[in-house]
């Protein structure tokens, strides 16, 4: 009995030490996290990473997006952030706030890669109080996917780009589509469009440095009032994008004709509507309020973010700067259909000789940044809870929108007194 | 038996604590701990900053709990879990109380079927049933929309009217959980002997009669359980308008643990979130007592 259980103590000591011994000597591991499909598609790019560099290994974990944020701020918590990670920029204000990620200016300045190299809105989302925290991987804005042929039909062969040139056009298609359809889907559930006409309007949002709500001043006022208007006139259905069966059928019947999304639709728009409707749909930027040039949307996306907690921040960013390459670039978009953030990407013919996709890279040298401060996700649900109270509750804009700005200023309260204070963490 | 000398007993009790110690310090550290940090937190303003620098969280006092009591959408969601308590729950038990006495009746084929049958939807996974179920309630392709047709109502919007929402939630939930009562209450009404039954129709009482008189006076401490626990869970309500509906349409079924779920864990405000879960703990504890109380008085 006492032989045994010697036997076994001695044989969980080896098997502990071997372990243990496996890893030292043998070169750096990164530990990349990446998210949905870019997560499944980096691994192969990191492959000629590790050839190009003998010595480093990647490890990518892949982490669904429902779970992604608990688990980067459990593991930042937990003190075991990764080396290096994909991070969408709308979460970069929260992580800065957080001081959890390494400020990359220093590397960039040693870099080939040059602020003019990237889209001037999304190089912007990365950089939090004039410190740059993340490169842009991969880009995303929102602009109209549309019914060419039904727009057509109705009297309009390409889509204006001025608001009240728009609304005749939706209004034309409505007309025509009489009660089986409808001319735009904008679901309530969905913040996304009222933020970028808000954009297109030149609205901040937020005001005193990020920190009381603006949402009852005039230039947000109208935006809102021509989001609403677009329900008053029956243009959109009131229905939620988890209420309508099935986006792509019913783009497909014409029960809708435009729909303001992003460009992962573009893959998904050419797989899933039939055959006989390839040609009838086209994207078009997103028209102003006041012409062309004002149409603005949303600087979306993610970023390659280095941890302040790694061991490796050299070879991280060895690996950022390898993703970053145009070449890298390029395949990158091959795999996965993601718009590249290297605007030298965007001279190669896949992306030129689309008009669809050209679309895109017009609007992406027109997008804006959200306020960076960490509430912005809870402000925009509350906005998106006010503008589903005028749409579908009927309740009037004005004591809505001032109950939002003050709601706002009261969940700001704390960056008030921080920033009064000196600064978040000191 | 020889009374026990003083030492004797000492270490009796000595051995009593060193028994049930492993238990109790279980106990202490996975419940009692985690409760009293969590009345802590409430205390504070505990959110985003305060995980990244312990020392901006301030001590606020009873500003969560009052931060709480007045924001309308607590009352809202307030408002929507007791509807889903006072109508889902009566409705859930009596619903199981009638498959049971169905599945026990004398006239029932094939009971252990249909008592299976009965029990699948407890074990089925909320998240397939929720997409099977929007699809039911579709207004324009869904299934019940398609059977009120025949007898002439027009598309009812069931997830998308913040009047029919919760409604729709509920009968979702009763579907979903009344297998499981049926169960206990199926055992409870096993125990009750037959020569009461006999004894009752021979003084001439009716199916209604006897079940007033002889089946729910014996069931009355399974009844009694399964009621207490039907209203605790219902209070907890969570899981089908998360998946459903997210709390919507016009926070319609956003009930208080889907509140305070998104102030903790998707907005990070752990100290209102915390604050939350003690005000649902008041809540249910003076419900229980209430009902506990009302079954007492009926006993006498």
């Amino acid at each position: 009995m006492r032989s045994l259980a010697g036997v076994m103590l001695a044989a969980v000591v080896w098997i502990g030490i071997e372990g243990c011994g496996a890893s030292a000597g043998e070169g750096v591991t990164l530990r990349f996290w990446a998210m949905g499909r870019e997560g499944e598609v980096v691994q192969e790019l990191v492959r000629d990473f590790e050839r190009e560099n003998p010595g480093v290994r990647v490890r990518v974990q892949q982490i669904p997006w429902s779970a992604a944020h608990e688990k980067f701020l459990t593991a930042y918590v937990g003190d075991a952030t990764p080396d290096i990670a994909q991070m969408g920029n709308t979460w970069m204000a929260e992580f800065a706030a957080l001081r959890a990620l390494e400020p990359l200016g220093p590397l960039l300045a040693g870099s080939s890669m040059a602020e003019s190299s990237y889209f001037k809105g999304i190089w912007d989302t990365n950089v939090i109080d004039g410190v740059p925290l993340g490169v842009p991987w991969y880009v995303d804005t929102r602009l109209i996917f549309y019914r060419r042929d039904l727009f057509a039909r109705a009297g309009y062969d390409s889509m204006p780009d001025t608001w009240d040139e728009w609304r005749k056009a939706l209004l034309a298609v409505k007309r025509r589509a009489g009660s089986a359809g409808y001319a735009l889907f904008l679901p309530p559930n969905e913040y996304e469009p009222l933020l970028v006409m808000g954009l297109g309007t030149g609205s901040t949002f937020l005001s005193e440095n990020g920190t009381r709500g603006a949402f009852s001043e005039p230039r947000f006022r109208r935006a809102f009032d021509f989001y609403a208007s677009l329900y008053h006139d029956s243009l959109s259905p009131p229905l939620r994008n988890n209420e309508i069966a099935n986006i792509y059928q019913e783009f497909a019947r014409g029960y809708f004709a435009a729909y303001i999304t992003g460009p992962w639709n573009l893959g998904e728009f050419a797989s899933r509507l039939p055959d006989s409707l390839q040609d009838s749909w086209a994207t078009a930027p997103m028209p102003g309020p006041d012409g062309p040039a004002t149409g603005a949307s949303l600087a979306g996306g993610a970023s390659l973010v280095v941890f302040r907690g790694s061991r490796h921040k050299a070879e991280a960013w060895r690996l950022v700067e390898f993703l970053s390459r145009p070449e890298q670039q390029l395949r990158f978009y091959h795999l996965t259909g993601d718009l590249p953030a290297r605007r030298e990407a965007w001279l190669d013919t896949a992306l030129t000789r689309d008009p669809r996709i050209r679309a895109f890279g017009e609007q992406l040298t027109r997008t804006v940044s959200m306020p960076k401060v960490p509430e912005w996700e809870l402000i925009a649900n509350r906005l998106r809870d006010s503008a589903e109270r005028v749409v579908r509750g009927g309740e009037p804009a004005d004591s809505v929108l001032a109950e939002l700005d003050r709601d706002v200023s009261r969940l700001l309260g704390k960056r008030r007194w921080l920033l009064a204070r000196g600064g978040p963490g000191k | 038996m020889r009374a026990m000398s003083a030492p004797a007993a000492r270490g009796q009790t000595l051995a009593g604590w060193v028994f049930v110690a492993p238990a109790l310090s279980l106990i202490l550290l996975f419940f009692f701990v985690p409760v009293i940090a969590g009345l802590v937190l409430s205390l504070t303003d505990f959110d985003i900053y305060a995980i990244a620098s312990p020392d901006t969280a301030r001590f606020v006092g009873l500003g969560n709990f009052a931060a709480v009591l007045t924001d309308p959408v607590f009352w809202i969601a307030l408002r929507n879990t007791m509807f889903f308590v006072l109508v889902g729950g009566p409705l859930t038990v009596a619903v199981s109380m009638a498959a049971a006495l169905l599945v026990n009746s004398k006239l029932a084929r094939a009971p252990a079927f249909f008592r299976s049958l009965y029990f699948i939807p407890v074990v089925t996974t909320l998240v397939a049933m929720a997409v099977v179920w929007r699809y039911l309630y579709h207004p324009r392709y869904g299934l019940l929309n398609h059977v009120l047709g025949f007898v002439g109502i027009g598309p009812v919007d069931w997830l998308g009217d913040p009047r029919l929402a919760m409604p729709a939630i509920v009968i979702l939930s009763i579907w979903k959980k009344f297998g499981y009562n049926m169960l206990i209450l199926l055992a409870g009404l096993r125990t009750i002997p037959e020569e009461l039954y006999e004894a009752a129709t021979l003084d001439g009482a009716g199916w209604w009669a006897s079940f007033r008189n002889v089946t729910l006076p014996n069931l009355a401490p399974t009844f009694l359980f399964v009621c207490v626990m039907t209203m605790i869970e219902q209070f907890q309500l969570f899981a089908e308008p998360y998946v459903m509906t997210q709390g919507g349409p016009l926070k319609s079924t956003t009930s208080i643990v889907l509140l305070m779920y998104e102030e903790g864990f998707r907005w990070w405000r752990m100290g209102h979130a915390a604050a939350i879960a003690f005000v649902l703990f008041v809540i249910m504890l003076a419900a229980t007592m209430v009902q506990l109380r009302l079954q007492k008085e009926r006993a006498t």
